[in-house]
């Protein structure tokens, strides 16, 4: 094994074997497990510090080994990787630390820090797999050490919620196999490749490849929640709030708008695509998941419930940046990937904060919320200015470039679309902020805990910070070499370049 | 250890050691232990002998067939014997543990039988996978299932022995259709041998009858809808280590004769027809164990009525290996298959077994909670156990799955993919099912009675195998390449 293929594997071994420790721990040994969580998370940034400094100076990393006759076990690092396994490696440090404070003096730690680990391990090698077979390998993964988290309450609730996530997970899982079988039958092993590997039989096999994309947007379409298979997502709310901040944001539903990307520039390859008729269909679907999950966001009065549908709507404006041809709508819905990921994961760490601090859950609990917890609700208004696309924060850069690109494609009507999108964004997340900042709070909160000198838990308060200056940085700085953006950039740059 | 050695220790050291611990009840679990390092070297001189030379053919006596009896070792015969050995091992470390004659004088009695019945049905597998003639084979399945008998009926409850009382009566008449059909093919063609038997037999209606005779037969002993009713009462009443090997082996020694016959000794008289038929029958087994199971009230019952399920999976090779295509990608699929779903199956039961030991003897699934909680090791295992009946990657079953999806495809036979799919998630389901009450909260404090560890690690190593073979899965093809039958290689040029 090569030193480079060595580095990939550690990156991967990095959450799994601290995971795997920490099953065995007993429940009492807080402070191995507190360690070997946060070692890992920190061993795992390193490592990926190392990966993305060496590739951007243009050493190339890739590991095969056998795996089924004829079909290796493929991983390697190209710019699309780079991007979400940086994005992942780094919120887990912060998610990791939060679900520490989060579930303090709470039963079954150990079992939910392994899986943790495991889900973090599965999405890092969803990021890394550099083939079809090994995507599906990690992604199989993720689906099923997830669903521990999922139910990690025990109650009959988290049971009902799970089994759901397990049924629309797995059926999409089933038919996500069914269409790497097949393309594999057309072609051979596929790796995944720039522009894409269909050239040849583009012309020959329309039909077949249609209906493969048809598959592979049902099954993959699973996790990243497109309408009408969004189901799962909203009830998987009863997970404690790091595994929702982490499925929103990172895990789950980040692998599936990620499968999405690889599928259309990877396999595909955007141009093929376009020439197969199947962006546009893909794009309508994008706009009506967009409409639809803002829509069933604005009545939502549990307040994690209301992020759930406003993370079906912001998902999909990743897929619909990669189902608009051009490359400015590519960089859109790229960079999107990111700053969805930071700006929910922010809100869900405000909505967790709520919760523990203060007992509330729901909307119309949170007046006056903000004068007893101002920093958590000022990284709180940060995520939600960012997710109606104010400027300068994250989310108003992505929308930017999303309308410019449609518009470059012909497509004026996705630009109605986004404004609609934000509309409705602002209609429902402004009355929350108005409910924080304005009104007058109540005479007691539902449940209130004290910890010490700040308004919560420190453990609970850094990792909401923390993102939320991200936010504010991701946009500020979006012209700066090591944005976000300019890492988009350059991807859309090799996707449409010579 | 001379090549005749490895032929003869594999069958007669079990054997003789049968015999003993018959003898002297106490050395039991010596004699076991002995006969398992025997058997391992035995094993592993073998199987190097046919990775350097090719098959491996031992005349007993020097006579050689058709006067003689040969023993004979391809890739296929040590491809088994591999599971076979692994999973003799292990069931033989929990055994060690699972019977306490301290805690109760009837688990004392129960390991007094154990072992010598354990190892009879050892010895009578191994013979069974190194045999090379019809009536051999007849012989070793028939002390295969009576063994197999005496190690249900051990358990001494009533359900037991009556699902012991009627898996004897299925076996000794599923023998008798065999035995029938040997004798029809032994006036027709005046050997028994395999080989000799594909360059003897003519296609005609006696020997179609006696075909169809001798898979009528062990299509029963293989619990293939619709002869697998026997199948879930004695697995699932049977103790703990005696289901796992019912579950991951016996069941597989009649359908690895299904295989010499059909691939081997008659190749040319089977029809597309016969071979839809058996896979439609598989495909059936699928969906109906598969939809039972995720009914069923008890554990053991679930796990069992999954074992149908999954042997229905095995025979989709039967038309898929006679494809005009990818006929080695089926064949190696469905062995692939088999290995992990031994593995898995011996893993879910042996955890299943922890499970319900724990809790008294009661095994409703309703009843499990809190199974995450106190028996962790085993809820793992059960749940890794449970990714490879999905057949998620990288498990075996994820293996033998695609390559027989790929063989599906490749031959044109789509409709065996949708089987496929689909019996992968009615697994998910009646898996999830039990995960899903393990995780609710406990209101009970704690076990009844705890279990020995080795007896969860066990359980977990086979798991952790299933669960990884996949990773295995290019040297498992590999192996059953040497002396694979000359069917499943299309001659070059074009498909025959």
């Amino acid at each position: 094994m090569t030193p480079q293929g060595l580095l990939l594997v550690g990156i991967l071994l990095s959450s799994f074997v601290p995971g795997v420790m920490i099953f065995f721990l007993k429940e009492r040994s807080h402070g191995l497990r507190t360690g070997l969580n946060l070692l890992g998370a920190v061993v795992k940034l390193v490592l990926v510090g190392v990966l993305v400094v060496n590739v951007y100076q243009g050493r190339s990393f890739s590991l095969t080994l056998e795996f089924l006759p004829g079909l290796p076990f493929a991983l390697g690092a190209d710019a699309n990787s780079l991007l979400f396994v940086t994005l992942s490696a780094f919120l887990w440090l912060w998610t990791t630390l939060y679900a520490i404070g989060y579930l303090e003096d709470s039963a079954h730690r150990s079992r939910f820090f392994g899986f943790f680990s495991l889900c973090v391990t599965a999405t890092i090698g969803v990021a890394l797999s550099a083939n079809l077979v090994t995507f599906l390998m990690f992604y199989e993964l993720l689906t099923v050490s997830t669903l521990p988290l999922v139910i990690h309450r025990g109650t009959r609730e988290a049971m009902q919620g799970g089994i759901r996530y397990l049924a629309y997970t797995l059926t999409g899982g089933a038919i996500l196999l069914l269409a790497v079988v097949w393309i594999q039958d057309l072609l051979g092993p596929v790796a995944f490749q720039q522009r894409g590997v269909l050239d040849a039989v583009v012309d020959s096999h329309r039909t077949e490849l249609q209906l493969l994309f048809l598959l592979f947007m049902l099954g993959i379409g699973v996790k990243a929640a497109l309408v009408p298979l969004h189901g799962w997502l909203p009830r998987a709310m009863v997970a404690p709030a790091p595994v929702s901040a982490l499925l929103h944001a990172v895990a789950v539903v980040k692998a599936g708008a990620f499968g999405i990307v690889r599928i259309v520039y990877d396999v595909y390859g955007v141009e093929s695509a376009a020439r197969l008729d199947v962006l546009q269909p893909l794009a309508i679907l994008a706009s009506v998941t967009i409409i639809y999950g803002s829509i069933r966001a604005l009545f939502q009065d549990e307040l994690k419930k209301r992020l759930a549908f406003s993370t079906v709507s912001q998902v999909s404006y990743i897929v619909l940046g990669t189902a608009i041809l051009g490359p400015v709508a590519t960089i859109g819905g790229l960079v999107h990937l990111i700053h969805q990921g930071i700006m929910k994961i922010t809100l869900f760490f405000g909505a967790g904060n709520y919760a523990e601090t203060l007992g509330i859950h729901r909307v119309s609990e949170m007046n006056g919320v903000g004068r007893r917890m101002p920093w958590t609700t000022a990284a709180f208004t940060i995520g939600a200015l960012g997710m109606i696309g104010v400027p300068p924060v994250a989310g108003y850069i992505s929308k930017w470039y999303l309308q410019k690109g449609a518009v470059l494609a012909g497509e004026e009507w996705v630009a109605l679309v986004l404004g609609a999108s934000s509309l409705l964004n602002a209609a429902y997340f402004l009355p929350i902020l108005y409910r924080a900042w304005f009104l007058s709070p109540p005479e007691r909160w539902p449940a209130e805990h004290h910890f010490g000198r700040w308004e919560t838990n420190w453990m609970l308060l850094v990792p909401p910070l923390v993102t939320a200056a991200l936010v504010v940085l991701a946009g500020v700085l979006a012209e700066s070499p090591f944005s976000p953006l300019a890492w988009a950039k350059l991807i859309a740059a090799q996707e449409y370049g010579p | 250890m001379s090549h005749a050695g490895s032929f003869a220790s594999m069958i007669l050291a079990p054997l003789a050691a049968a015999t003993l611990a018959f003898i002297f009840p106490r050395l039991g679990r010596w004699l076991a232990f002995g006969t398992a390092g025997a058997v391992s070297i035995a094993f592993a001189r073998l199987t190097r002998l046919l990775l350097d030379g090719g098959v491996q053919v031992h005349r007993v006596g020097g006579w050689g067939a058709p006067l003689g009896i040969d023993l004979r070792a391809d890739g296929l015969a040590v491809f088994m014997l591999l599971i076979t050995t692994a999973i003799g091992a292990a069931v033989m470390l929990y055994a060690l543990r699972y019977f306490n004659a301290r805690r109760s004088p009837a688990e004392g009695h129960q390991e007094r039988y154990f072992w010598p019945l354990f190892l009879l049905l050892w010895s009578a597998l191994n013979a069974l996978l190194l045999s090379t003639d019809i009536f051999n084979l007849y012989v070793t399945l028939e002390l295969l299932g009576f063994s197999a008998v005496l190690l249900i009926a051990l358990d001494g409850r009533r359900a037991a022995l009556t699902a012991a009382l009627r898996y004897l009566f299925v076996s000794l008449s599923a023998s008798l259709l065999y035995l029938l059909g040997v004798a029809i093919v032994y006036t027709r063609c005046a050997t028994v041998d395999l080989t000799l038997l594909a360059t003897r037999a003519q296609p005609g209606f006696p020997l179609t009858i006696a075909i169809a005779l001798m898979t009528g037969g062990l299509l029963v002993k293989s619990a293939l809808i619709p002869g697998h009713f026997w199948l879930p009462p004695a697995h699932a009443n049977a103790p703990a280590p005696v289901s796992a090997l019912l579950s991951a082996l016996v069941v597989k020694g009649s359908f690895y004769i299904m295989l010499r016959l059909w691939f081997e000794a008659f190749p040319g008289l089977i029809t597309p027809a016969a071979g839809n038929l058996l896979g439609g029958l598989g495909a059936a087994a699928v969906i109906w164990g598969a939809l039972n199971a995720l009914f069923q009230k008890r554990l053991k019952l679930l796990v069992a009525y999954s074992t149908v399920a999954q042997l229905g999976y095995l025979f989709l090779l039967f038309p898929l290996a006679a494809g005009h295509e990818g006929r080695f990608t089926a064949w190696s699929g469905g062995l692939v298959f088999l290995a992990s779903h031994a593995c898995a199956k011996a893993a879910m039961f042996l955890s299943a077994g922890n499970v319900v030991r724990a809790r008294g003897g009661r095994d409703e699934i309703a009843h499990l909670e809190g199974m995450s909680s106190l028996q962790p090791i085993s809820t793992f295992a059960f749940g890794l156990a449970g990714l490879s009946l999905i057949g998620l990657p990288p498990s075996g079953g994820f293996a033998g799955k695609w390559l027989l999806l790929r063989a599906g495809l490749a031959a044109g036979q789509g409709w065996w993919v949708a089987v496929i799919l689909i019996g992968s998630l009615l697994a998910a389901a009646y898996v999830a099912r039990v995960l899903v009450h393990g995780f609710t909260r406990a209101p009970v404090p704690g076990p009844a009675r705890p279990n020995s560890p080795l007896m969860e690690w066990t359980a977990l190593a086979l798991a952790i195998l299933a669960a990884g073979m996949g990773f295995l899965s290019v040297w498992l093809t590999d192996l059953l390449q040497v002396g694979a039958p000359a069917i499943l290689i299309p001659p070059a040029g074009g498909a025959p």
